[in-house]
């Protein structure tokens, strides 16, 4: 299969590109760039005039539920979501039922993914056994297996001892240590940010301290084991200046946000809307702006969809029992350009952030279209609103804060391996 | 902004919360009740305003006292009564609120009253029921207990009508309570110039002071000069553990002595929703003084909540 996709505004963050230029695929790989390879004959033209070509978007955290919670979500209606949102290579958390911690469990997820031919998957080990933070996990056998980074997804390790070893030993094998900074006692049974609106509508809060006192402590051993670690979905402007001033010492972490968190704070939760009840909580305006900020000079490496779908009887309920998560696959690409002209973050830059950033953060060979590279890409329409519709997202989970909204950025294709996925 | 307590046209629809209500309406409700104070010390107790309406109190949540006033105030309007106390029924038989919900509907009752243990619980219900139901809030986790509130300010009301020259001071678990969101919610509603809340800092939310509310840590400075003091009640969980060391402690810091009471205005009331804690937070000197207002709460709370039903009915379309 040969494509020729033209009269495109061709974008490689990575290459520092952003020009008019063709592109031309062949056998799964990018032949060329502006100009046709020798006896080029393509077998599909695609073109892609008033469209942009970047590279297919990378999305460090997405729950694709199975295996386990198929009745929330299949692989294939998440994958079929993902390519819809032009997310080419995504991670998915080891919290499924059972846990990603067995060797055999990856090889099967990773199988079943590669057979639907959509997005490439990039499982996440889990760090721990049962993700109950006293085990470590064979971590050298399910790297093996295809596992790119070890995490605990939402369960905190309590015991520090623990937390100490499993960075040790990661550190042994270089291994990257992916944790969401939330300290479990000072989060107990919270659903809100502890402020203003908690105050109001008494939902048990989580403190800004839950989130800087776990960091400092990971920040910390992180440090003295020499581990990689890579902090997940930062909530609060204090983490981020941590972040900050980690990384101006030198340290080897990343970071990163989700997109639901650059732009909503904890006023959104309205009259109780469930939709809004995520993990971490949507936190103040003073917050938000400073995940922003920090998005945009790089000390938040990367902005995740944080896709998690819910069912729909989950989120029927009063806000406090409801289920944590919204769906996002679609949305990643959308409400990164909506950041990115609000914050007048430049395209490339705002694109690296979902491109580039990430796979760099996972250690895979995507988000480029250098020469050679696997032909995954995303054409979009920047300038085309859609209205973000639940039963027309392919996503089983349709909870999102953004139901009802219109966001520009429209997918028109979405190729994986030079094959066309998705149109649009 | 949209409110989902009005229709369309600014009526009540539905009582969920003090919080947005216009004080006009407020106002409508307390005036409303003053008519119905009368009712009870007539020798035929009722009015005929809600004959053939059905009322149904939802209780998720145990409730004798609440319960018991708003099933006097919807008789006394001529309603019929039917109570459920889901916690020992259906719930725990793994029926969702929402079955609930629809199966009273299907059974053409009028309007709700519903108490459940999760904030947010009456507006996951207002916003789920059938057009012509209407739903009152008898209390949703920490988060409101409108009626509560109102009668509170009723009895206010009837004791210091000059509500724009008042200093108020509510005391005690402010964090855990809905009873003190709508009170403090309700003053500023009414206009009333200060209102400080008393209490140590494990008992307060964080940012309170956005309510509009003076925090005060110290009952000696908090109490200074004010005409009304809100006692709020102490959970029995609470009383020892990590927010408070022990009932003891907390009554010597914030317990109201007639000492204490003394540096209020010498012609402060003192409330007290119910029920009490003798010897925790109260005083029975203070409990059963001549200042206290207690009793004719209860009493008010009926006919405040006989003004909420009659008004919620009269909106109907």
């Amino acid at each position: 299969m040969k494509i020729h996709i033209k009269n495109g505004r061709l974008i490689d963050p990575k290459h520092q590109i952003d020009a008019n230029l063709d592109i031309f695929i062949a056998a799964g790989k990018v032949a060329s760039i502006g100009q046709a390879p020798a006896n080029f004959v393509a077998n599909q033209v695609i073109d892609a005039t008033g469209l942009i070509v970047c590279p297919g978007l990378v999305d460090v955290s997405a729950r694709l539920r199975e295996p386990g919670n198929e009745y929330k979500a299949t692989l294939e209606s998440e994958m079929r979501a993902a390519v819809a949102g032009g997310i080419t290579s995504l991670a998915c958390p080891p919290d499924t039922d059972p846990v990603l911690d067995e060797p055999g469990l990856v090889e099967m997820l990773k199988h079943r993914a590669k057979q639907l031919h959509l997005s490439n998957v990039y499982p996440l080990g889990a760090l721990t056994r049962q993700l109950a933070g006293q085990q470590l996990t064979e971590m050298s056998e399910l790297t093996e297996a295809g596992c790119v980074g070890f995490a605990q997804a939402d369960k905190a390790i309590i015991d520090t001892q623990v937390l100490w070893r499993a960075m040790q030993y990661a550190a042994t094998f270089g291994f990257t240590v992916w944790l969401r900074p939330e300290e479990p006692y000072l989060a107990k049974n919270g659903i809100a940010h502890d402020g203003e609106v908690s105050a109001r509508l008494g939902l048990k809060g989580i403190p800004v301290a839950a989130e800087t006192l776990a960091l400092g402590t990971m920040l910390h051993i992180a440090r003295e084991t020499g581990a990689k670690l890579h902090l997940c979905r930062l909530s609060t402007a204090e983490g981020v200046t941590m972040i900050r001033e980690a990384k101006q010492r030198g340290q080897n972490i990343s970071a990163d946000v989700s997109a639901n968190h650059l732009h909503l704070t904890e006023h959104d939760i309205g009259f109780f809307d469930s939709n809004c009840h995520l993990k971490p909580p949507l936190r103040s305006q003073r917050d938000r702006d400073a995940l922003r900020q920090g998005l945009a000079d790089g000390t938040i490496d990367t902005v995740c969809s944080d896709h998690t779908p819910v069912d729909d009887d989950a989120k029927l309920m009063p806000f406090g029992e409801t289920e944590p998560g919204a769906t996002g696959l679609e949305l990643l690409l959308s409400l990164t350009l909506k950041w990115a002209s609000e914050q007048h973050v430049p395209l490339t830059q705002a694109l690296a952030r979902v491109t580039q950033a990430p796979a760099s953060i996972l250690g895979v060979d995507a988000g480029h279209l250098g020469l050679d590279a696997r032909a995954d890409l995303c054409i979009f329409d920047p300038e085309h609103y859609w209205k973000v519709e639940p039963q027309a997202l392919f996503s089983q989970g349709k909870n999102s804060p953004f139901n009802g909204l219109e966001l520009a950025g429209k997918v028109r294709y979405t190729l994986v391996n030079g094959h066309i996925v998705h149109e649009a | 902004m949209y409110n989902p307590q009005l229709t369309k046209d600014g009526k009540l629809k539905h009582l969920l919360t003090i919080e947005g209500l216009p004080r006009a309406i407020l106002n409508q409700i307390l005036d409303t009740a003053e008519s119905f104070v009368g009712v009870a010390e007539r020798e035929v107790k009722k009015v005929p305003l809600l004959r053939g309406k059905t009322v149904c109190n939802i209780f998720f949540e145990n409730s004798t006292r609440t319960r018991t006033t708003f099933e006097i105030a919807a008789k006394r309007l001529s309603a019929d009564v039917i109570n459920l106390n889901v916690n020992t029924s259906s719930q725990s038989k793994g029926e969702t609120i929402l079955d609930t919900v629809d199966n009273l509907t299907a059974m053409h009752a009028d309007m709700f009253v519903v108490r459940h243990a999760e904030s947010g619980a009456a507006h996951f219900i207002a916003k789920h029921v059938a057009p012509h139901i209407h739903v009152i809030n008898a209390g949703d986790g920490r988060h409101a207990h409108p009626t509560q509130g109102l009668l509170d300010v009723f009895t206010i009301r009837r004791y210091k009508p000059e509500m724009h020259n008042l200093r108020v001071a509510l005391v005690g678990d402010v964090l855990h309570s809905r009873v003190a969101r709508s009170e403090i919610h309700a003053l500023t509603t009414l206009g009333v110039p200060e209102v400080r809340v008393i209490a140590p800092k494990t008992l307060l939310p964080q940012d309170v002071e956005k309510l509009g509310v003076q925090v005060y840590h110290d009952m000696n400075t908090g109490l200074k000069d004010v005409d009304v003091i809100m006692m709020l009640r102490l959970q029995n969980e609470r009383m020892s553990g990590a927010l408070l060391p022990s009932a003891q402690e907390y009554y010597k810091c914030y317990g109201l002595t007639p000492e204490k009471l003394a540096l209020a205005k010498p012609d402060a009331i003192v409330l007290h929703p119910g029920p009490m804690n003798r010897g925790v937070e109260i005083d029975s000197a203070v409990a059963d003084g001549k200042q206290s207002v207690i009793l004719p709460q209860v009493t008010y709370g009926i006919a405040v909540r006989m003004a909420v039903m009659s008004i919620l009915a009269g909106n109907s379309e």
